[in-house]
Order: structure tokens, then sequence, then C-alpha cells
């Protein structure tokens, strides 16, 4: 298991390192950062001081060195609009787009789970076609567009929920949430619903393949051979054993939940780093951006990391190598 | 040709089509696209790009049913006085375009390295795995984001951008069906007779994994239209001068609120329609072309 865990951790390492390199790069072949600093009235001497001043005269190579070594550091950069440390800013962000995310996530699992379980028992029920129908719609939606019909039926026209912004937070272990206060959550329903709309309708369609497969397989045949009952062959044992894909996809889709908060941030004016990144590409503020996707390149091979290892806890064919 | 169309209509995958109602609403519903995308520019009462036809006298007309609606603009007309069917017609075009031509570009790419890597193995293929399992490590919403922020709006940047988190899918599916293929006797029989590696691949292994590679390519569409009119809602994806389905719903939602709310549901009603009606079919044929599920 140690050494598993170690493999583990040289591995993401590397993969850290790979994104740093390709983030590096194509940042640096695009836009002239010495132009965003300088006042527009600068002379030509005055530009090639600053180029020189911010070390971005250098070869590429050590300039990447400096950026390594400052990324070690923890320093990111500054932002060229707020001017103050990129990472900060994300820091500050990021407890407003995980709550996002987390409710999403609860959302999604609240809704997909029995759909999911009982499209696959009972597959040829009319409640499950129709579920099947609804969750390849789902996955057929545009979730900005779902949004904004969201944002003009419930806000617009019937005035019952905020359309942007956080609302009131309270504070938990120091750290503001906004679902704390009830006008806090009041603003999250409707950024909530238009993220876990996609994630619980492919969650659904997973969950249902799964059981479907399972059901097929001959410990089940035996079961019911043996007559075990069809309630508690469908729970101990059909259920138990076609979850286990389920988490692995699951941690994926937190990764793309986060990814698609840009999205849904941008909708609602939720103050989160998906936002912040959006808004900092249209500025082109370039260390917010490279921040970003460091940290949360960062979170992923994390988040990868730690489905791989419940996944071995849960199933024990999987064999560490 | 004609007794091979025979076989066709009698063949079992015919059969199960016309019986299918998803398939067939599938059908039609890609069927209208693709009609209304290469004859729609000859009925659209207005070319929404040229500049010199709008009428600002036509802005803020809504949809024909309601009080107030003008017949020659059926959908309502924008801020501008552009009419919003001829915009839809025209932005439908621009999403089948880069949803057709990013899905043929990676399944091209991806499955001739999913078939020398397959078939080679070596550091060739360990190298490509890899460069794979990073890719997929991370939601492709994002790596595109992240190169269409870099690089700026464009089309022909955009179909580069999703053309690189594409690729991936069409490789590993490729690979990991090759290993299988490659171990069959005919490919060994291929070999006896002498013939080199890689019309062994193109003319003997590719056609035999060609279902999978159908399945993938048609939902692949689906999903490259939805993340190019995400990227284009966000302001980093197709150029405002040629506006896709995505970026006429972003210039809806900006005078949403002044009451125009047609200019934004009706594009994305558009969106949806096209999307779902690809995924019906591409739902069809996986089950289908799924050999576990007979």
């Amino acid at each position: 298991m140690l050494k598993y865990l170690l493999k583990r951790l040289v591995q993401m390492i590397v993969v850290l390192f790979t994104v740093s390199v390709i983030v590096f790069l194509v940042m640096s072949f695009t836009g002239d950062p010495v132009l965003m600093i300088v006042p527009p009235t600068a002379t030509d001497a005055q530009i090639a001081e600053a180029r020189t001043a911010l070390g971005l005269d250098r070869p590429l190579w050590v300039q990447y060195g400096v950026f390594l070594q400052n990324l070690l550091r923890g320093d990111l950069g500054v932002s060229y609009i707020f001017k103050r440390p990129a990472l900060t800013l994300i820091v500050e962000r990021m407890p407003a787009t995980l709550e996002l995310v987390f409710f999403s996530v609860l959302l999604s699992l609240a809704v997909a789970l029995p759909c999911g379980v009982y499209a696959g028992a009972r597959p040829n029920s009319p409640f499950s076609r129709a579920v099947m129908g609804g969750s390849l719609l789902g996955i057929s939606l545009p979730s900005f567009w779902v949004g904004i019909l969201l944002i003009f039926y419930f806000a617009v026209e019937k005035g019952l929920l905020p359309s942007s912004g956080r609302g009131a937070t309270a504070p938990l272990f120091g750290i503001p949430f906004a679902f704390l206060t009830w006008d806090g959550f009041r603003h999250i329903v409707l950024p909530a619903v238009t993220l876990a709309l996609g994630t619980l309708a492919m969650l659904i369609r997973l969950i249902r393949a799964q059981i479907m497969e399972v059901m097929r397989q001959d410990f089940i045949r035996f079961a019911r051979a043996k007559g075990v009952s069809w309630r508690s062959l469908f729970f101990s044992h059909a259920l138990k054993n076609a979850l286990v894909p389920v988490v692995t996809v699951f941690g994926m889709q937190i990764g793309s939940l986060i990814a698609f908060a840009t999205v849904t941030e941008t909708i609602f004016a939720w103050p989160g780093m998906g936002k912040l990144l959006v808004d900092s590409i249209n500025t082109a503020d370039r260390p917010v951006i490279v921040a970003y996707l460091m940290i949360v390149a960062a979170m992923f091979v994390l988040i990868n990391f730690i489905v791989d290892i419940v996944y071995t806890l849960i199933d024990p064919r999987i064999d560490l190598r | 040709m004609s007794a091979k169309k025979e076989g066709f209509f009698k063949s079992e995958f015919f059969h199960n089509f016309v019986r299918s109602p998803g398939a067939l609403a599938g059908l039609f519903i890609v069927t209208f696209f693709v009609v209304l995308v290469t004859a729609g520019p000859l009925f659209t009462p207005q070319n929404p790009y040229d500049i010199g036809s709008l009428d600002l006298m036509d802005a803020f007309k809504p949809p024909v049913w309601m009080e107030g609606g003008d017949p020659a603009f059926v959908l309502g007309t924008d801020d501008q006085g552009r009419d919003l069917l001829s915009a839809m017609v025209y932005g439908s075009r621009i999403s089948l375009f880069i949803g057709l031509s990013v899905v043929v570009l990676s399944c091209v790419l991806g499955t001739f390295l999913g078939l020398v890597a397959g078939y080679f193995g070596g550091r060739l293929d360990s190298l490509l795995m890899r460069v794979v399992d990073i890719q997929l490590s991370f939601p492709a919403m994002l790596v595109a984001l992240f190169i269409m922020a870099a690089f700026g709006r464009g089309l022909g940047k955009l179909v580069t951008a999703l053309t690189i988190v594409g690729w991936v899918l069409y490789a590993r599916t490729v690979r990991g069906s090759v290993l299988v293929e490659k171990k069959k006797e005919y490919v060994d029989a291929a070999r006896l007779i002498g013939l080199s590696p890689f019309p062994i691949i193109l003319r003997h292994v590719l056609p035999n994994i060609l279902t999978p590679l159908i399945v993938i390519a048609t939902i692949h569409v689906g999903t490259v239209i939805l993340t190019e009119a995400t990227l284009s809602y966000l302001g980093v994806g197709v150029p405002v001068t040629r506006p896709s389905l995505g970026l006429l719903v972003k210039n809806g939602y900006d005078v949403l609120f002044s009451g125009l709310w047609w200019s934004s549901v009706f594009p994305g009603m558009f969106i949806m329609l096209l999307v779902f009606g690809i995924n019906l079919l591409g739902d069809f044929l996986r089950d289908e072309f799924n050999p576990r599920l007979k």
C-alpha cells in the first residue's frame, strides 16, 4: 500500500509539472504582459525598461525557472487588474465555488440515485422510460440556457428567487458561506439547480446501465435460483456491485462541476473563482488565469487520487500495483 | 448495388430502426436541421450579416403571435432590428459546421494514433496513452476554455481547440479495440501472406473496429456543439461577426431584462433540439451495436 501511495505521489507531481510547463508555454506565446502593466503613454524606452525589470527579456527557460521557483513558494504573481496576489484572489473566492459545487452534488445524487436505481430495476415501466427520455434531454441541454430560463421565470416573471450574487454570508470556521443565512440560501438555489442538471442526467443513465449490467450476471441468476427474495437480491446483491464504478465516475464529475461552475457563476454573477477566471480572460489578466489553472489542476489531481484510493477500498478485486 | 440496397432494407438494423420511435425522431430532427442549414438561407427574409439590410425601425419586434408582432419576422427581432429566425438559420449553420469538422478531424487523428499505438505497442504506445490519461483527467470544457483564452476567439482556433480536446476519446477506444483484434487469426493470416503493417492496419483491422467509432462519433457531434455553444456564450468562441447559436443566446441574454425574452429562448431551444436529435440517434446506435445487450 505504501509503495502504491508513493508511486501515485510521484505520478501526481509529474502531471502537475507537465501542466505547469504547458500553461507557462502557452501563456508566454500569447499577448505581451508588459503592455498590460505600463501606462498607455509609456515610451519605447520605458517599455523596454519594464521588460527588463520583469525579467521578460531573458530566455524562455530562465523565465520558466523563475516561474517554477515562485510557484513552489506559493507566489503566483500579482493581478494586473486588482493589484493583489493572484493566489489570494482565488483562495478568497474558493468557498463560494465549493459551496455551489457541494449543493449541486447533493442535489444530483438525491435525484439520480432513486431514479437511476428504479430505471435499472424496472427498465420497461412507463416511469423508467420517462426518466430515460428526460435524462437524454438533460444531457442535451445547454446549461447556460437553462440558467437563463430559470432567471427569466423565477426571478423576472415571478420574483420568487434572486437572480444574481451570493446574498448574505455567515462564517463557519472563519470562512464565509452563503447557505448558512436564509438570504444566501435563496441565492444558491437557482445556480445549484442549473449546475446540477447535466451531472444529474448523466448519473441517472450511468446508474441504470450499471444495474442492468449487474442484473444479467451469473451470481444474480444463482442467487435467484437459490430462492433469495427479489428485494434482498436487489438491495444486498445487485446494488452494492452496481455502485462501485459509479463512485469513480462521480469523482470525475466533481472535477467537471468545478469546470462548469465557470459558466454557472458567470450567468448568476456568483462571486466564485470560476467567474473570476472568465472575467480575467476577458481582461487578459494573465497571472490570475495561470494561478487558476494551476490550483484547479492540483485539485483535479487530488480528486483523482482520492477516487482511486476509495475505489481500491470498496472493491477488493482491484489490486494495487 | 441494388442487391446490396435490398439487403439493407431487409437487415435487422433497418428493421429495428423503423420500429424505434427514438431513432426515427432523431433522424427527423437531424434531417430537419440539415435541410435548414443547406436550403434555409435561400428563403430567410434577411441576411443577418448584411448590416445594410437591417432597419432600426424593425427593432424590438416580438414573435408574430404576440401583440405587435410582424409577419415578416416570425420569431421577432433583436435590439438592432435583426430577424431572429434568419440569425438562427445562419447560427445553426456555424454550429453544425463546427460540430462536423471537429468530429471528422478528431476522428481521423485519434483513430490513426490509436491504430498505430495499439498495433505497434512499445514506447510510442505508452507515451501516447500517458498523454491521453493526463488529458482525460481534466474536463474537456476547461482545456478548451484555456486554449481559447490563450489564442483568442476565431472559427479556426475554435475548431483546433475542440479537436485537441476531442481526439483522445477516439485514440483510447481504437487502441483498446486494436489490442483485441491484433490477437485474432485474420491478422496473423494477413501477416503470413506478407502484407506490411500499414495495409493490415488500414484494410483489415480498421473495418473491424468501425462500430464503436460510429457510436462515439455520433454522440461526439452533440458534445462538440454543446461545448462550442458554451465557449461562445462565455465570449471565447466564435467571433462576433459569425454568431453561432451559443453566441445568439448570449446576445439575447444581454437584452433579456429589457423584455426581449425571445432572442435568448429560441436560439437555445434550437441548440437543445439539435443536440437532442443527435443524442437520440447516438443512443439507438449504441444499443444496436452493443453485443452484450442482445
